[in-house]
Order: structure tokens, then sequence, then C-alpha cells
């Protein structure tokens, strides 16, 4: 991959440095060290906030970015997981529970993918079928009896496309959390930690604030679905993941999030506990804005936050 | 050098070549139910139902008012919005081509008409999809109009009947149009906290975003007998699963069975099964 070879030529700058510094012993004058180590960083910095989106969208996808259980591990203390949707199943895609978050009781709920083929298997690739969002509508419910914030955690390609999410009203259960979480009486947190599928993400992606981690994506189509219908192509992708405009700055910009969560350099893989942190920053933060207002305050303002969104059309008379 | 030459001009055809053979085309139609063929006038008196066969074929969005709205009398909101193409998106050819040559082919200017009018006696908001208008595919136009149709019913205090046709949510504005699901679903909350009736009926095809949010939230959901109805298509579904779908996957009668709808009500009776149903939530 054209990325590979980018980075790996950045990180052979820092190693030429560093021979540098070797054979010249203190002829190479510490001001001159510093400034080279300096312009390499800056190169390096340029180089994360410029990746193409097909790019961030890889990195999105990364087999070793923190997954929703990665985070609790960090976040939470005394987790508690909590399963089925008390009708049919309990969906693997989907985990929730409740657990402390830096004090505070809340519920966490997110998609999870798995590590190798079997988990993978196992969670489905973090698709999650119906009764994974009736799950999660479960737990957030339970969450608003007892007054206690909701914090999700955004990971998927989409809702699950087989024929027994379909007989089992996949799309039932996605409109039902939407309008449900409208109105659930807490603050509801959300964070986008890698793909934000389509109406699969969205389902546990209504709320009070909407975060994305520094690689994250969010679209209303993968690229290459995109790639497929559109060009006919799935080999597009790339693109596809251009017009779709999905990295977080574009959708900062179009006032669909509302906060960019920085990522350890390189991707939040190559530090999991410094992506956690960063992202438990924010949710704190935001936790603290959110409990100063009253119920009807923070529902006004939730409804607010999505009727302003797509103010993108022309009145022609 | 030729032998010999034409004095006059060449035979002329007594009938220009255009007029030679009969007309038919645009008279008839061929039922993909059927296969019969259906004299078009009388798939136009019939509200595009197959008088042999009772085929539901697609109703243009003004039909449809005219179908269910007393004296086909009707006031339309907001029908000068149009997109501002956010996301300036181009594939193979331009969006904004795209939305030209649909709005010169319908005379419309997105894909969905919202409109205040009489059912039976009754004021209702009524709002009706155009599957002809970019494959009646909900952005931020489509969003935004549903959401005021919403807002006007619960000012006015009076029902909503929303009818679906859609492939879902509009690709070409990419997250704006996946956002719409959750404006749109936010201002149904409002609505059912109000305590007015929203009846949903889904016509075919109604498929992704749009089932995913407002279609599949109505106090009833009714479907048209036949309509295809789900969240993935059946394309993406075979792909993923890689075997075919069996017949009738997906289709109204298959969610009816399944829970998911409250009755499949034929396009002829559907206006009075309406009246019918806002006459127990309201008389």
């Amino acid at each position: 991959m054209d990325m590979d070879h980018q980075k790996r030529a950045l990180d052979n700058l820092e190693q030429d440095v560093e021979q540098l510094r070797k054979a010249t012993g203190d002829a190479l004058s510490r001001t001159d060290l510093e400034r080279l180590r300096g312009d390499i960083a800056q190169l390096k910095r340029e180089f994360y906030d410029n990746i193409s989106p097909w790019q961030r969208t890889q990195l999105a996808r990364h087999p070793g970015r923190p997954y929703t259980l990665d985070y609790v591990q960090h976040l939470l203390t005394s987790f508690h997981e909590l399963s089925g949707d008390r009708s049919f199943a309990d969906d693997p895609a989907i985990v929730g529970g409740f657990g402390w978050f830096r004090g505070r009781p809340v519920m966490l709920i997110g998609h999870q993918k798995g590590r190798d083929t079997k988990q993978r298997l196992a969670r489905n690739f973090g698709q999650a079928k119906p009764e994974g969002y009736r799950k999660a509508l479960r737990l957030m419910s339970l969450a608003a009896k007892f007054r206690r914030p909701i914090l999700t955690l955004v990971d998927t390609p989409g809702a699950y496309p087989g024929m027994d999410a379909e007989e089992r009203g996949q799309a039932e259960a996605i409109a039902r959390n939407l309008r449900e979480m409208m109105r659930l009486p807490v603050p509801i947190l959300v964070t986008i930690t890698g793909e934000g599928g389509s109406g699969g993400a969205l389902a546990i992606a209504v709320g009070d604030r909407v975060h994305m981690l520094e690689n994250s994506i969010y679209s209303v189509i993968s690229p290459e679905g995109c790639a497929s219908i559109m060009w006919r192509d799935a080999t597009k992708a790339e693109l596809a993941a251009g017009a779709l405009r999905i990295t977080p700055h574009d959708l900062e910009n179009m006032g669909l999030i509302d906060r960019i969560v920085p990522e350890p350099e390189g991707g939040a893989h190559l530090d999991p506990a410094a992506a956690a942190q960063a992202v438990g920053d924010a949710l704190e933060r935001a936790l603290a804005e959110l409990g100063a207002l009253s119920v009807a305050d923070l529902l006004e303002r939730r409804y607010q936050k999505f009727r302003r969104m797509g103010q993108f059309f022309a009145d022609l008379a | 050098m030729a032998w010999f030459k034409r004095d006059k001009d060449s035979i002329q055809s007594p009938v220009p070549p255009e007029e030679r053979r009969v007309r038919t085309e645009g008279m008839w139609d061929k039922c993909p139910a059927c296969r019969k063929i259906i004299w078009r006038k009388d798939l136009e008196s019939n509200w595009q139902v197959c008088p042999k066969c009772e085929h539901h074929f697609k109703l243009g969005s003004a039909k449809r008012l005219e179908l269910l709205l007393d004296d086909a009398r009707w006031t339309e909101h907001d029908s000068e919005l149009t997109s501002s193409d956010p996301l300036h998106f181009t594939d193979t050819r331009p969006y904004k081509q795209r939305l030209r040559e649909a709005r010169q082919k319908l005379g419309m200017n997105d894909a969905i008409v919202t409109a205040e009018g009489v059912l039976s006696g009754r004021q209702v908001i009524c709002c009706a999809m155009e599957f002809g208008f970019i494959g009646g595919s909900m952005g931020a136009v489509v969003g935004e109009k549903v959401t005021r149709a919403i807002e006007l019913a619960i000012a006015r205090r009076c029902p909503l009947i929303i009818v679906s046709c859609s492939g879902g949510a509009r690709m070409m504005e990419g997250t704006i149009s996946l956002m719409q699901l959750a404006k749109v679903s936010g201002a149904l909350a409002r609505l059912d906290a109000a305590g007015l009736p929203y009846i949903s009926v889904l016509t075919d095809p109604t498929t992704g975003g749009v089932t995913a949010s407002y279609a599949m939230l109505g106090d009833l959901n009714i479907a048209e007998p036949g309509a295809l109805i789900g969240f993935a298509g059946p394309r993406v579904i075979e792909q993923t699963i890689r075997q075919k779908l069996p017949d009738g996957f997906q289709r109204a009668e298959f969610l009816l069975q399944h829970g998911f709808l409250d009755a499949v009500v034929p396009r002829p009776q559907l206006k009075n099964y309406i009246a019918s149903s806002l006459e127990f939530f309201l008389a």
C-alpha cells in the first residue's frame, strides 16, 4: 500500500538522523539535531493530517484498532456486561453494560468486532441484527430509568444485510431506535471509533454529542457499495471515498459532528491506551457540560441539533 | 458513367415514412405479472392497477394525492425547495445534472410532494413520494420537507399520512442524507407525543433509509399488495448470502406474515381504509 511506503520513508528519516548523530559524534550541534527532529515531526504531522479519505478508511478499518471491549477495559471499572433483547436472542455484534466511568455510573453500548477469524465470525464482523439494536434500546431504556448517562461507541461496516435480519425487521429495529433515542431523558454521548456504516451506525448514534476519532469515517454507504452502484465498478472505491465526504473534518465542516478526537501518531492501533484516554477526556468534558442542563433543555437541544442538519437546499421561491 | 438516367425525381411515397406504421407505442402496456396486454387508458382509469390480475404498478405522486384527497384538491408546501448539491458530487455524471434532468422530466424539485388537504371530510397532512425522481431517494430536501410536514401536522393538530416509495437515502448527499433519518424520526417522536395519528403507507418499493426511519414508524403501517419492502435490497442480500432469495421474500405479504405490517390494502380500498382508521382514532 502506498501509505505504508510513505510511512516507512518517514520512519527511515528518523533512523537516518539517529545514525547521523552517532556517526558525527559531537560535530553535529544540539540545535541542529533538534531542528532536524522538529522538521521530521512536522513532516509526520502533515503526512497524517493530509492522508486521503481512502487511506483514512483503511485506518478506520485497521485490524489492530481498539474495539468497544478494549475501550471498556481502559475507561470503565466494574463493568457488567448485559445480554439479550428479551424477545429473540443476544447479538454478539453489539455489547453493552454498566460500569463506572471516572467516578460516574454510566451505561456503555457499542459495536464489537473480532480480532481473529473465529472471533470475527462470532461477532459477525460487527454487523448487528435486529436483536442487537433491540438489545441496545433495552439497555438505553434501563439507563434512562435510573437516570444514568449513555455512552455509545460506533464501529460497524453496517447493519447485517441477511435474510434472517430482514425477516426479523432490521428496518423497524433501526427506525425505532432513532425515534426513541431522540427522547430518552438522559445525556447520550456518541463516539465514532472506526467505521460509521450507515443506518447500522446511526441506530446507536443519535445523541447530544457526536465525537469522531481522527481516523474514523461516517457514511451513508460504504465506498465499495457506492462505487459498485454509481460507477458499476467496486474498484472505484477510492474515488467514492473522496466523493462521499466521510472524514471527520468534512463532517465537522458540514455541522454533522461536534468534535474530532485526536489519535496517537500513526493511528489508534499503535497506542490503544492513549486513544482510549483521549476518547475518555472528550467524554468527561461533554458529560460535565450536559450535566448542567434540565431534561427539557437537553431534549430540546438534541432535537434542534438534528433538526438543523442538512440545511443544504436553495429556496427557488 | 451510367448508361441511362432517370428523367424525373425518384418515386415519392404517398405516405411519409413516420406515418406508414399504425402507431401503437404509448397506447398499450404489458403487465409484468400476468403478461397480458392492457390498454393504457384502462390502466390509468384504474389507478395503475392491472384490470386483469390486480398487479399494482407504481403510481406517481400527483396521482397518489388525487387518489387520497377529496375533489383532487390540495395545497402543496415547500415545493420550491431544491438541493444545493452540498458535496459537489460527481460519479459518472455530475449530481447537478441528474437533478436538472429529474426536475425537467417530472416538473418537480425533489422526490416528494408534501400537501395539506381533506380526506373523506377530514383535514390531513399527506405526503407522497415520487420514485421517478432519482429513485425516490431521500436527501436534505426530502428530509426537510417531511420534517416540516410533521411539524405542520403538530401545529394544525391534524393526522399525518406518508406514502413511501423510495430506494432509500440519497447517496449523492452522503452523510447529510443519513442524518435525515434521525431528523425525521425525531419529529415523529414529537408527533407521537402530541397524540396525533400517523399512517404510513408503504408502496413498491420501499427500502433502505426510508424504511429504516419514517416508513416503519406509523401508528399503522399498511402496504400495497406485492410491494417490495426491506432494509437491504434483494441484490445486496443475495451477494451477502451467495444464494438466490425465495419468491415473495420482502414482499408486503411476507412482512405481514412476519409481523411488521398492520394490513395489506389494495389501492382501490386505500382511501376508505385510511378514512375509517382515522375515524376510529379521532371520532
